[in-house]
């Protein structure tokens, strides 16, 4: 017996909101930034007292300009702000600050790799808006119920894709990569547990094949990835079961209860808004002029797919590039370090992904605030490269550098003592001694078992105290032995 | 001290600078003329003490030769619509009856700077919305000339106390002729600038896209040197214009010779004008045509539409606008214990008055999903054909000159029973505040009979070119004294 579930596929499509990584808030000069006391961020503007006015943050619309350049977004010449009018105590004015009819980006497109192949997504629009404020329920008198509004204001992108994606790990996929850009464009911080990267769902079925789209649902409250997957997957599964049932899908909003795994209706607000859109009086159309926009597309920005691409171009194992790419102050810096030391770009990553990343985990701005700069590590892998100084000592000059003891590291190698001298005479002398005193490993050598070579190495940079480079010791025994 | 009641804002100002004056005497006497005038009901909070402060500074500043110019130390009030920073703020409402404003109005920063010192807060329609001031929660504002008529509306607090002397200047707000129409009808000069000239920071909004701030004098030269007080880009109101702001007080003094004004067919023949201020337009249109100008007969075809059109996108604007009265954050919460809508409702069946209510209740259905395009989105585009009426008369006139209102003061009460007939009374003023232009309204005549009303005519201007219009006033007066009548001293 075929599973029914194989005869459906899921469509999706996902709205983000961005918190854009801006000074102050979308419409005053109010502080954006997160954790301070309640209501300490608030102004007559974006507590909506009677006679203030919104004036427009321009680093806000470059933010989503930014964002909107790099998906391949058309940006809009002249886009209009409504308001979007319902009531809550969380509005500070009885309606919100949007865009509707004509948002500052649309068209956009958002490439993800789902198993190796290139799944292309299409981005709908991409608006600018302000946040509400937050209701708190559990703090002061039970009977009471507060609000704080240091979030009212604070300028969103509001992201939403085509009905493109076809599965859970699809939009886990398209989520992560969105994330990323706007990591990389310095737009967003990409928090989910603090909310600034925030995502509903809209999801419905269909027998496979069918052109025509299902019932949706929009589901709300999934805060991490892991929940955006375990959401979808739950309500795929309650929508076909509803339907091969003999039932039908309500269009409704769902909460995720994470507590019991499941979506459920959301309660009250069965009626359908109506949020009587209209042009906002108080605020102009916004006008992009060609010079503006000429300025964001000359910033060319590094993005994660282009990250992706040229660390896969170096031969990086995927893990490695995924890692690189994902942590965006980690794949900086190796950036930053090859520019300087272009030749061992896989010793430099592993350098950067072993060391570095040790150094400054659960570290506040992770390795754009490494004590060792990125030129130190790429001198140090060049002295590596070239012999001067071994592994073991490198990562003996690379904590002299982390504990802040040294800025370079030719200087620390030799104070280290960990310089490797360049003494042919020597060597040759130390090699035939080995080879004289260890006769039994030369033999077995010459019968074909390569590895004692190992074993000689190691004695003969025991004579010469350390300080000679393995690799030279290595060549000289070959030739003396095979000669 | 009586004589200081009859000084327009010019005359005290020279006398302040000749030192034949202190600001706290001019202060203390319009403090006493406020209390004395109780009756008119034109003040809603006296700002006493602050104000002889004020006065005080002002005489200080003069005294060590570091005066700021020709308001400083003048007296002045501001309708409540507009914020003081510690002052109530009610626009005349119940649900703000308590609410104190937490910062100035950019247009109150620019008169302290100036030196003015702020009397009082003067009462007004709820939110601006009427046209006899009989909407207020704190009772109507009366009519100096005659306190059984209506000062107008909205600004009906701010024309009267200028008319009674109770300040020698004031501000209020125009959305659809709220200066213009209570300055008819109290015999004062008030200007309606156009939109963006002015700021709109700290204005209590009623129609965003309508309201503008605008002075109320006795003359026009009171009106100049107020609105260039007031004028200029404010980066706090993005509607506010990059446009430089010329002195107002020069062109009062050009004169109008070789000025075109334009006489539209429409407001001539639309019904419903009393004959004696038909009269009296036409009287002081001669005056200005004598006095060089040339008349020109044109058409702005789309009027008939103008009150239709207003009454769509005010109350639309007004019904987002006033969402923010919720009770949740500032002003009078009613709240009868059963949760959040409850306690919505409540705060706002207690909080506005009628007028307000219908207003919201007209602007929600206007919005609404379905209607939109029938009403909000015409209504924009009637609004686009009233501007371009303008554009097409102003390539071939200067000016316009028209009635300022159909009527003179009609009496309190007559007109409350039907919103539609107290919607008519701003039939020649709303045009001016859809089409985007500046408008000026400037006694030229007095009704005949034992109680005379001011009678008041509008001279309508381009956008941003308030200076003609002003230069027509100041031609007007220069030869008529209508500006200089007041009214009698007590009540009849």
């Amino acid at each position: 017996m075929t599973d029914p579930r194989t005869a459906f596929e899921p469509v999706i499509g996902l709205e983000v909101h961005a918190q854009l990584l801006t000074q102050s808030k979308i419409f005053c000069g109010c502080p954006t930034a997160f954790g301070a006391p309640p209501n300490s961020h608030v102004c007559p503007v974006c507590l909506g007292h009677p006679g203030a006015l919104p004036a427009l943050n321009r680093a806000a619309v470059e933010h989503a300009m930014r964002f909107g350049l790099a998906i391949g977004c058309r940006i809009a010449p002249r886009s209009i702000f409504a308001r979007k009018n319902y009531f809550y105590p969380d509005l500070p004015k009885g309606y919100q600050i949007s865009q509707f009819d004509q948002p500052l980006c649309e068209h956009g497109q958002l490439v993800i790799d789902i198993d190796g192949a290139a799944r292309c997504i299409g981005i709908i629009r991409v608006h600018l808006e302000e946040d509400a404020g937050k209701n708190l329920h559990d703090v002061g008198d039970p009977n009471c119920s507060y609000v704080d509004f240091n979030r009212a204001g604070v300028p969103l992108a509001e992201i939403v894709s085509a009905p493109d994606l076809r599965s859970p790990a699809e939009a886990v996929a398209y989520l992560r990569e969105l994330r990323a850009i706007l990591i990389y464009l310095g737009s967003c911080d990409g928090n989910m547990q603090e909310g600034s990267f925030r995502c509903d769902a809209n999801v419905s079925v269909r027998r496979v094949g069918a052109a025509a789209l299902g019932t949706r649902t929009e589901l709300k409250n999934i805060n991490s990835f892991k929940f955006v997957a375990q959401a979808l997957e739950y309500e795929i599964v309650r929508q076909i079961d509803v339907v091969t049932s003999g039932g039908q899908v309500v269009q409704e909003t769902r909460l995720w209860d994470e507590a019991g795994h499941r979506t459920r209706s959301m309660r009250g607000k069965e009626e359908s808004h109506d949020y009587r859109y209209f042009p906002d009086p108080d605020l102009l159309p916004l006008v992009i002029d060609e010079g503006w926009l000429a300025r964001l597309r000359g910033e060319r920005p590094v993005l994660p797919a282009a990250r992706r691409a040229r660390l896969q171009a170096l031969g990086l194992p995927p893990a490695d590039v995924s890692l690189l790419v994902e942590d965006k102050a980690l794949g900086d810096y190796l950036d930053a370090a090859l520019a300087r030391h272009s030749k061992s770009p896989k010793a430099l990553a592993n350098w950067v992904i072993n060391d570095v990343q040790a150094l400054v985990k659960n570290v506040a701005g992770g390795a754009a605030i490494c004590p060792v700069a990125p030129a130190a590590l790429a001198a140090l892998v060049e002295l590596l490269d070239a012999g001067t100084v071994a592994s073991a000592g490198a990562k003996q000059v690379f904590a002299e550098l982390a504990a802040g003891r040294a800025t370079d590291p030719a200087a620390a190698a030799r104070a280290l003592g960990v310089e490797l001298v360049d003494d042919s005479a020597a060597l040759t002398t130390a090699v035939n001694q080995v080879i004289a005193n260890c006769s039994a490993e030369v033999e077995k050598y010459r019968a074909g078992k390569q590895q004692v070579i190992g074993f000689l190495v190691g004695q003969v940079l025991r004579q010469l105290g350390g300080k000679v480079d393995p690799k030279k010791v290595n060549q000289a025994l070959r030739r003396a032995l095979d000669g | 001290m009586a004589a200081l009641d009859g000084l327009s804002l010019a005359e005290a100002s020279a006398r302040l600078r000749q030192g034949a004056l202190t600001s706290q005497q001019l202060t203390a006497d319009c403090l006493a003329r406020i209390e004395q005038r109780s009756s008119l009901n034109a003040v809603i909070t006296q700002l006493a003490d602050q104000a002889l402060a004020e006065a005080a500074a002002s005489d200080k500043r003069r005294a060590d030769g570091a005066a700021f110019g020709p308001l400083d130390g003048v007296p002045l009030a501001i309708k409540d619509n507009i914020l003081v920073a510690g002052a109530p703020a009610t626009a005349g409402s119940n649900i703000l009856r308590r609410h104190v404003a937490a910062y100035d109005a950019t247009v109150v920063e620019r008169l302290r700077r100036s030196g003015a010192v702020l009397l009082a807060k003067l009462n007004l329609d709820e939110f601006a919305m009427g046209s006899s001031n009989e909407n207020s929660a704190f009772g109507p504002c009366r009519n100096p000339w005659d306190e059984t008529r209506a000062p107008g509306g909205s600004s009906g607090g701010a024309a009267a106390a200028v008319a009674a002397g109770l300040c020698l200047g004031s501000l209020g707000t125009d959305t659809g002729g709220s200066i213009r129409q209570p300055a008819a009808f109290c015999g004062v000069c008030g200007m309606r600038p156009t939109y963006g000239r002015v700021s709109r920071f700290g204005v209590i909004a009623f129609a965003s896209s309508l309201d503008q701030v605008g002075p109320i004098g006795r003359s026009a030269d009171d009106v100049a040197v107020l609105l260039n007080a007031i004028a200029g880009h404010d980066p706090r109101d993005s509607t506010s214009a990059q446009v430089a702001v010329p002195d107002f007080a020069a062109a009062v003094r050009r004169g109008v010779q070789g000025l075109r004004i334009g006489l539209p067919r429409e407001y001539f023949e639309l019904g419903g004008c009393a004959p004696e201020v038909a009269t009296a337009v036409r009287a002081a249109i001669a005056v200005l045509e004598a006095a060089g100008a040339t008349l020109v007969e044109i058409s702005l075809p789309h009027t008939r539409h103008a009150i239709a059109c207003y009454y769509l996108i005010a109350t639309a604007e007004a019904s987002s606008n006033l969402a923010r009265y919720d009770g949740v954050r500032y002003g009078d919460r009613v709240d009868p214990g059963h949760g959040l809508r409850e306690m919505y409702l409540a705060t706002r069946r207690q909080g506005f008055g009628a007028e307000v209510k219908r207003r919201i209740v007209l602007g929600t259905y206007v919005l609404s999903a379905g209607y939109y395009d029938a009403y909000y989105r015409r209504a924009q585009q009637v609004r686009t054909l009233i501007k371009r009426d303008f554009e097409q008369a102003f390539s071939r006139v200067d000016i316009i000159a028209a009635p300022t209102a159909p009527t003179p003061a009609f009496a309190l009460g007559e007109k409350t029973a039907d919103p539609l007939t107290m919607y008519l009374s701003d039939i020649f003023t709303i045009s001016v505040n859809l089409g985007g232009v500046c408008g000026l309204s400037v006694p030229c005549g007095l009704t005949t009979g034992p109680r005379p009303l001011p009678i008041g005519l509008q001279l309508i201007g381009r956008p941003f070119d308030e200076e003609s219009v002003l230069a027509a006033a100041g031609a007007l007066q220069q030869t008529t004294d209508w500006h200089r009548q007041r009214p009698p001293a007590g009540a009849p």
